[in-house]
């Protein structure tokens, strides 16, 4: 484990962003310190990625107050960037390059030389496993080594700070297993990361502290498991009734858990041992179609505080 | 992790070119055969076809034979075509259709250096290809007088002009819907028609002439025609000329700078 510094890399106050009338982040606050691995979740059109562009020093914020690496990117914004590795949710890479070419010249505009470039691009290919691919063109590459490629290019220039926007979205499971063990690698060397994700167990595996967001306020904030502990039970159980019949076994439900969720195509009851409560209800005449035992998740707690599931 | 230099530097500039110039290489052989293959078609059908009618049956134009009257005109137009390519294709592309001033964006660069990146490779482009003209107006003998060498610079000069305002509008433009198509028409076509080209503009009526008076065009052709065979015109318009088209530079490249600074940080 990195010692946890207490160097606070960005910090936020009232950070606002308003699209013309719209409001897109709201007003929030929050801190990330260096060498932490900070996440932000939230349903789509939470405001995540306009709050990631700004953390890059990409947009400018219309509102508040924002420091990164101890420098305003209202003044400095070139040299902040000159620190960071960005991966955007959406691939921008430059498809009449070939695919080392847009490693090569992404790094050149850092001001890299040529002898840093060279192993570094070969290494980069590497990792994102595109060295066959290497002198193709960027538009004859899949959705899934697009990303692998963007989320090698946000490396190119050893950032002290990796944001990546959604970085696993459209990658195989080898892949997002590839990277989720190069992030730990990165973070090992103390590289602060910023992600966010729809993923809960990528959330719960890589992120030490997480902020969700809705409708571009902070909802919550605070480690995976504290989140858990916060905002849901320990245990959840799943019960299905056929889709048209949940609405109505649900009033029955009513006082076996701490808590009920009723989603359209099933009944969550939050509780303390879930094996027990299945068995009452069991008991007690209730025939659900399936019904399944598992622990809370970020994803119960995500429900809970927006009233949305995360992947809709 | 030391090995890095983060430093902002003021060359990042460069690497905007270099980038172009990396594109542009993969088009090399289009590139060429366009730049020698147009001048030559156009050289052949209309320079030789009209001069051959124009001096059998006058004495030529402006004192000198027609293809030499026409060349720096014709220099010119092909300056600003280029210049017309090499600023609207890449500032369209990097905004609306690939995007790609959006990825280049986390880099240090910034806007101000991204259009003057444009820019720098759009001077070398508009250089390179109206010199091949010149090199082909040379072999046709359009270029037969001690000053003709320099009217690739006043051609340059009024390529740069337009490029940089059209660096500026197309940096302005939102969405795609053929407004190319509409400069080109409604604009660049009645430019090349009303600016002297084929004929000296006072050939025309008053009421049209304005239309070369505020093309660059016009100011461009006077000028090549003044240092290439010495077309006789008052210095304080010579004056005139220059500062016309640097105006056009100044104006067009704040523009831009200005509108991608601002762009980039939406
Ligand atoms: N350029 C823009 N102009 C106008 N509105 C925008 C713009 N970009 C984002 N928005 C709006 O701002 C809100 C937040 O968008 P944002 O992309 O930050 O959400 P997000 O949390 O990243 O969502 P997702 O999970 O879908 O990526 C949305 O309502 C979106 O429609
Ligand atoms: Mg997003």
């Amino acid at each position: 484990m990195p010692t946890r510094s207490t160097e606070v890399v960005i910090a936020a106050h009232n950070l606002k962003k308003v699209y013309g009338d719209f409001v897109a982040v709201d007003s929030i606050d929050f801190k990330v310190r260096k060498g932490e691995s900070f996440g932000l979740l939230g349903p789509n059109g939470a405001g995540k990625s306009t709050t990631m562009r700004m953390m890059s020093a990409t947009m400018e914020r219309s509102e508040g107050e924002l420091m990164i690496l101890g420098l305003d990117p209202k003044q400095d914004s070139p040299q902040i960037r000159a620190h960071l590795g960005v991966v955007p949710q959406q691939d921008n890479l430059d498809g009449e390059l070939t695919v080392a070419e847009n490693l090569y010249i992404y790094g050149r505009y850092f001001g890299l030389s040529r002898a840093y470039l060279k192993p570094k691009v070969e290494e980069l290919l590497d990792f994102a496993q595109l060295q066959e691919k290497r002198n193709e063109k960027v538009e004859a590459l899949s959705g899934g080594m697009k990303r692998r490629l963007t989320i090698a290019r946000g490396l190119i220039n050893q950032p002290e700070i990796l944001m990546l926007d959604e970085p696993t979205t459209g990658l195989d499971p080898q892949a997002r297993h590839i990277l989720w063990d190069r992030l730990f690698r990165l973070k090992e060397e103390g590289v602060t990361l910023i992600l966010t994700t729809h993923y809960m167990d990528e959330a719960e595996q890589l992120c030490d502290r997480i902020i969700v967001m809705d409708n571009g306020r902070i909802m919550a904030e605070g480690s995976p498991a504290a989140l858990i502990a916060e905002y849901s039970s320990k245990e959840v159980l799943e019960l299905r009734f056929g889709s048209n019949k949940n609405a109505e076994s649900a009033k029955k439900l009513a006082g076996y858990g701490d808590r009920l969720e009723i989603l359209p195509d099933r009944i969550l009851i939050y509780c303390t041992d879930a094996e027990l409560v299945l068995e009452k209800i069991n008991h007690d005449g209730m025939k659900p179609l399936t019904s399944l035992v598992r622990r809370s998740s970020l994803e119960d707690v995500f429900l809970r505080l927006t009233g949305r599931t995360l992947v809709d | 992790m030391s090995s890095i230099n983060r430093q902002v530097s003021r060359w990042t500039v460069l690497r905007a070119v270099e980038h172009r110039l990396l594109i542009q290489k993969k088009w090399f052989a289009s590139i060429l055969m366009f730049g020698i293959g147009n001048p030559t078609i156009y050289l052949l059908s209309i320079g030789l076809g009209i001069g051959s009618l124009v001096d059998s049956n006058t004495t030529g134009v402006d004192g000198v034979k027609y293809l030499t009257f026409l060349a720096p005109a014709l220099l010119a137009s092909a300056a600003i075509q280029s210049a017309m390519t090499e600023t609207m294709f890449p500032v369209m592309a990097g905004f609306i259709w690939a995007k790609t001033f959006f990825g280049i964006r986390s880099t240090p660069i910034s806007g101000k250096q991204m259009a003057n990146g444009v820019w720098i490779s759009a001077i070398l482009q508009v250089t390179f290809t109206t010199g091949i003209y010149w090199i082909i107006l040379w072999l046709f003998g359009a270029m037969d007088h001690k000053g003709s060498w320099l009217s690739l610079f006043t051609a340059c000069l009024g390529g740069l002009a337009v490029g940089a305002v059209l660096l500026w509008i197309a940096s302005v433009i939102d969405h795609d819907d053929g407004f190319l198509a509409i400069i080109n028409r409604f604009v660049l076509m009645p430019m090349f028609l009303f600016s002297g080209t084929f004929y000296p503009l006072a050939v025309l009526p008053l009421y049209v002439r304005w239309l070369g008076w505020i093309s660059p065009l016009w100011h461009s052709t006077e000028l090549g025609r003044w240092v290439s065979y010495g077309h006789s015109v008052s210095g304080r318009l010579i004056v005139i000329h220059f500062l016309y088209l640097f105006l056009w530079i100044a104006l067009g490249l704040k523009l831009a700078q200005a509108r991608f600074e601002k762009r980039l940080a939406k």
